[in-house]
């Protein structure tokens, strides 16, 4: 007998016999929780986003669609960048202002190459706002996982409000299973050593957030 | 469950070892009061918390009574989305079809992700013997593992290690697995976790296979979901060529959706944040994104067994929040160590008896390891009642009676004169300080539970036999134990 039908037939056999198909799920889980907490306005959930993100040592800015070039060229300049990281499908204009060399993944890149560039500018899947999380779906203006993940500096660009949700439930709504997914809350941080908070120990050590407005 | 503990004492004996230790305890006490009072600003953020911990708790039954279902319907969706999935009964077939996965690929050398079900089935110990080597790259794993030492907390491995000692061993022993130390290191957690980064990145950097486990497994959609801090878990997620998670039967969720329940109880309830840094998931394998070969290996490993028990099966849905830990007097003592095995605090002393039998002595103890508080019970976000799971296992232990074990019924003789008693009045004696004191913890601790007994149930039977419990105190135990700083003041 192989170990799957072991198991199987010691699940059967656990729970007295096998079970009828479980056609009870929706009734069977009283969902009385909430979708979101909270009334707030459009403007409301963006500002909590915002707070949410800095509280968990994101640095936020805000830009409308025009300034965003700049912004971006000149946080990039501010951190002294000389390479960044592009998806394929990051819109154009996002980086027309800015200085460093573009890297573009290709799929024969290397970890290492990629170890060498200093920033990494993305856009994301979708942002919620009670618990300062962005979401990456790998979508074209994301680009693989590893490219958020490897650069030291990790700009990404938020649409407000479209992109924006207030809770998790809503969140998963919008999000397709089938895609790899990075929820992302703050840059990476440890509390293994006498629970002090230090950021980065793996991933991105600055995460910096632009919300967008306009079109 | 592996030999990975075999020749631990009991733990009473070990408790006792760990409560002279003041350096641990010092650890432990500053580490488990600081996420406990956060951890309870962060739940109550969510009015619905109640709501949520209900519904947690009604899809994990509900997959459980339905287990069979789901995970037929989980393999069937992790291979249309392009990844293999293999079934181990015990840890030793997992051991065997991960050490096949990984010479398949001509590697020697693992990443991974910290796992319990991997410390469980004794992993590393049997990937080493195979002449593999496999790097944890949790930083608190990463100190254990280079301390030559076990965890000691689910989520917070290293809890019992402060600074100074973590520097030292980072000093004396990174140099030897890669990448030593940096000269000079100083002991801010800062500079420490920068050795690390610079350490592990030269293993991410070239590592081929990666090891995970899995916090939850979604049965329609084929989705594996890690939860994390560090982004060490991405990056074995993700640079790796070949990915094998192993995972534990009941960590399965039917849908998509039940996952909002999870991502909000999860991450308030173990590390007291809104959510933690940083959560992966993936379905099979990705063009071009990830690692191209998935392997995904189910074990039982005692699990089915647990199942079979009616009141002891609610363990099995546990997500391993660690939050129980945190508010157990007893834990806060003895340290995880002393629970000799993966799981420590008080769902480890429902588990690993459950899932491992309770032949052994350290097994037959740690129904014991508890003053039955309840605290463990009010903070469970899957409302798991590890008081009731307890006393049901102290009375199988003195009772003896039927069990299943490795999916076959047995009986089980009664414990040989009332050793299981004196186990557990030992237990009781250093938890407590004082025999008096554990009195007064019994009587108050039944206030908080749901039964009112005249006689303890289990093994407490025989104890109370003859003692009529006293008139139910007005106040709650953990109030007492907190004006008499654990019963220091009532015991003399
Ligand atoms: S038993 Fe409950 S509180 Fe303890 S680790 Fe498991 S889920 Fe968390």
């Amino acid at each position: 007998m192989s170990s799957r039908d072991v198991i199987l037939g010691r699940v059967r056999r656990a729970l007295g016999g096998p079970a009828a198909p479980p056609t009870s799920y929706d009734t069977d889980i009283d969902r009385g929780y909430r979708r979101e907490h909270g009334e707030r306005t459009v403007e409301q959930t963006v500002d909590l986003l915002a707070e949410n993100l800095a509280d968990y040592r994101a640095i936020v800015h805000r830009a409308d669609s025009g300034e965003l070039p700049e912004l971006i060229a000149w946080l990039l300049a501010a951190r002294g960048a000389r390479t960044v990281l592009v998806p394929p499908g990051l819109p154009p204009e996002w980086l027309s202002a800015a200085d460093p060399t573009r890297v573009h993944d290709r799929a024969d890149s290397t970890a290492a190459e990629l170890d060498r560039v200093e920033s990494v500018v993305t856009g994301c899947a979708v942002a919620v706002a009670e618990t300062g999380t962005l979401v990456l779906d790998a979508s074209p203006d994301q680009g693989r996982r590893r490219i958020t993940l490897v650069p030291d500096h990790h700009i990404v660009v938020v649409r407000v409000p479209d992109q924006v949700v207030s809770a998790v439930p809503q969140a998963l709504e919008r999000l397709d299973p089938t895609r790899p997914l990075t929820w992302i809350s703050g840059p990476s941080a440890t509390s293994d050593i006498e629970l002090d908070r230090v950021e980065g120990v793996h991933g991105p050590r600055t995460l910096e957030v632009i919300l967008v407005s306009g079109d | 469950m592996s030999g990975t503990f075999v020749g631990m004492p009991a733990f009473p004996k070990a408790a006792h070892d760990a409560v002279r230790n003041t350096t641990l305890r010092a650890n432990l006490r500053h580490a488990t009061h600081t996420i406990r009072d956060k951890r309870a600003r962060a739940v109550a953020e969510l009015d619905d918390w109640a709501q949520l911990r209900e519904a947690g708790k009604q899809i994990k039954d509900h997959t459980l009574r339905h287990l069979e279902h789901y995970l037929v319907q989980l393999e069937e969706s992790v291979t249309a989305a392009g990844g293999t999935v293999h079934w181990a009964a015990d840890a030793d077939e997992a051991n065997r079809i991960v050490t096949r996965l990984v010479r398949d690929t001509g590697e020697s050398e693992v990443v991974k992700v910290k796992s319990m079900a991997t410390q469980e089935i004794g992993l590393n110990e049997h990937l080493e013997a195979e002449g593999i080597h496999a790097y944890e790259t949790d930083l608190a794993e990463l100190i254990v593992q280079l301390g030559d030492d076990r965890p000691s907390h689910i989520l917070v491995p290293a809890i019992h290690r402060n600074r100074g000692e973590i520097r030292d061993i980072f000093e004396k022993e990174m140099g030897r697995w890669g990448r030593p130390a940096p000269d000079g290191l100083s002991d801010t957690p800062a500079e420490l976790a920068e050795a690390a980064r610079l350490h592990l990145r030269e293993k991410f950097l070239r590592a081929k296979v990666g090891v995970s486990g899995a916090n939850f497994m979604v049965a329609e959609t084929g989705t594996l979901v890690v939860v994390e801090s560090e982004g060490n878990g991405r990056m074995c997620l993700t640079l790796p060529e070949t990915l094998i998670s192993v995972v534990g039967i009941e960590k399965i969720v039917p849908t998509w959706r039940d996952l909002e329940v999870f991502l909000q109880t999860l991450p308030r309830s173990s590390t007291a944040e809104r959510m933690n840094p940083y959560t992966s998931m993936w379905t099979g394998t990705s063009d071009g994104d990830g690692p191209q070969t998935f392997h995904l290996v189910l074990i039982d490993n005692g699990r089915t067994d647990t199942l079979a028990d009616e009141v002891g099966r609610q363990a099995l849905r546990c997500i391993r929040c660690s939050a129980c830990l945190n508010v157990c007097p007893v834990y806060e003592r003895a340290g995880g160590h002393a629970y000799g095995s993966v799981y420590p605090g008080p769902i480890g002393a429902i588990l690993s008896p459950q899932l491992r039998g309770t032949t052994s002595d350290i097994d037959a103890s740690l129904p014991y390891a508890s003053s039955l508080c309840g605290a463990c019970y009010e903070v469970c976000p899957v409302a798991i009642d590890i008081p009731e799971v307890l006393v049901h296992l102290r009375e199988r232990v003195v009772q003896g009676g039927e069990v299943t074990r490795r999916g076959a019924k047995v009986t089980l003789k009664p414990a040989k004169g009332h050793a299981a008693e004196r186990a557990a009045m030992r237990a009781a004696r250093w938890a407590f300080t004082h025999p008096a004191a554990l009195a007064t913890g019994q009587r108050l601790a039944s206030r908080t539970r749901r039964f009112h007994p005249r006689t303890l149930p289990g093994p407490g039977r025989a104890w109370t036999a003859t003692r009529d419990l006293p008139a139910i105190p007005a106040e709650p135990f953990r109030d007492w134990w907190q004006r008499t700083d654990g019963g220091k003041d009532a015991g003399k």
